[in-house]
């Protein structure tokens, strides 16, 4: 195995692009414009950049310039006939998802196994919009993927034993390990984190504590590394609420509503670190 | 090169309190700054003194401290005229 499709550029596709390409996997990466996977080549190459001078490279002793020739771009889906796997990670949303699968279904070879990185969305139900729901799983990848070294693997209702094994080669061969889940909306990440992102929205928009304060109880309390709001901008403020509303409509529960002052942080454009502004200033 | 070290300390105020800074400081090995910084430094080398960094240019040493990073801009810079 060692082409690659990578399906949508954005934060997850170009970590995930790199970390292949850094691998010596050929990778065939996908978005809707010409602009954005432009603007994903470039952050790609910065990253890897920034990877060389902090001494991360890889030992193999590559340039810059060879990893990111193996990175391929287009706008249509077409060249995937010559992929040998395939993550796609396009905006968390249904309606975005959903057109995606019927095409790569007939697109790809009969033999590739389709892997949804996403954060909430059903696999089984992603596996249904295709002939062969059996190859159907998901992976959530971590973010920055190339610093993430597990991930979540979920089985659908169909996902076959074979396909959760090719999975795991595939990821073995960029040094990932893998927690096997059954599909539930949010996994078990995703259930827990989303939650207590949404909360500590709800804090900031309370008055209770301002977003610093929030955080710096998590980290100087509690020892994690990053409070709930850093990481929030750090996965995207609009991937957030779109999962927290996945989680909402899944299991129909109040406990999952989404907290206004995150809508409205969304609508105003404030999307975390990937624009410059969340809860933090980048 | 007083001038190029005020404009380092004023990129680097975007991400941390430069008030006492001394130039010669480590940024890196005394935890001021992350990878996403690194990232948008070498971008900002790049654009603000229109100097290509290359690949064998990517050490450390180059980038640590204001007196790093102005004397990288000088070799460059110097290259090029
Ligand atoms: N950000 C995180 O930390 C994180 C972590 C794990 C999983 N995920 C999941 O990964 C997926 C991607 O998230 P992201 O953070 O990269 O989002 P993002 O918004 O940064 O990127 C999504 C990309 O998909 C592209 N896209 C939209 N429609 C498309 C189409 N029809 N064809 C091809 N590309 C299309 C967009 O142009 C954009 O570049 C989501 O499902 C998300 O839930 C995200």
């Amino acid at each position: 195995m060692d082409i690659i499709g990578v399906i949508g550029a954005g934060v997850m596709g170009q970590g995930l692009a790199q970390d292949l390409a850094q691998h010596g996997y050929q990778v065939l990466l996908n978005d809707i414009s010409e602009e954005i996977l432009d603007d994903a080549k470039r952050r790609i190459k910065q990253n890897l950049r920034a990877q060389r001078m902090l001494g991360n490279t890889s030992e193999s002793g590559e340039t810059t310039d060879q990893i990111m020739a193996r990175i391929t771009t287009s706008t249509t889906l077409d060249f995937l006939s010559d992929a040998q796997f395939v993550v796609e990670n396009v905006t968390e949303k249904w309606d975005i998802k959903k057109e995606i699968y019927p095409q790569i279904d007939k697109i790809c070879r009969d033999d590739v196994v389709f892997a949804v990185n996403t954060s909430a969305i059903s696999i089984t139900k992603v596996g249904s919009l295709t002939n062969r729901p059996e190859k159907v799983l998901g992976i959530h990848f971590m973010n920055p993927v190339p610093m993430k070294n597990t991930v979540e693997l979920i089985q659908g209702y169909h996902t076959s034993e074979e396909s959760l094994e090719t999975a795991r080669q595939f990821l073995s061969g960029f040094n990932k390990e893998s927690v096997l889940v059954n599909d539930a909306p949010g996994f078990v990440s995703n259930r827990v984190l989303m939650l207590t992102i949404n909360e500590a929205a709800y804090l900031v928009q309370d008055g209770v504590a301002d977003a610093a304060d929030v955080d710096k109880i998590f980290i100087n309390c509690f020892g994690h590394t990053m409070g709930p709001l850093a990481t929030a901008d750090l996965i995207g403020l609009d991937t957030i609420l779109y999962s927290v509303e996945v989680l909402y409509e899944s299991f129909n529960d109040s406990k999952y509503r989404p907290c206004p002052l995150l809508k409205k942080m969304v609508d105003a454009g404030l999307h975390g670190c990937k624009n410059g502004q969340g809860f933090f200033k980048y | 090169m007083e001038e190029t070290k005020i404009q380092i300390k004023d990129f680097f105020s975007r991400f941390f309190d430069v008030d006492n800074l001394a130039d010669d400081i480590d940024i890196f090995a005394n935890g001021y700054v992350n990878s996403l910084f690194a990232m948008q430094l070498i971008s900002w080398i790049e654009k603000e003194f229109s100097v290509a960094v290359e690949d064998d240019d990517l050490q450390l040493t180059n980038f640590n401290s204001v007196n790093a990073i102005t004397g990288f801009i000088e070799r460059k810079s110097s290259i090029v005229a």
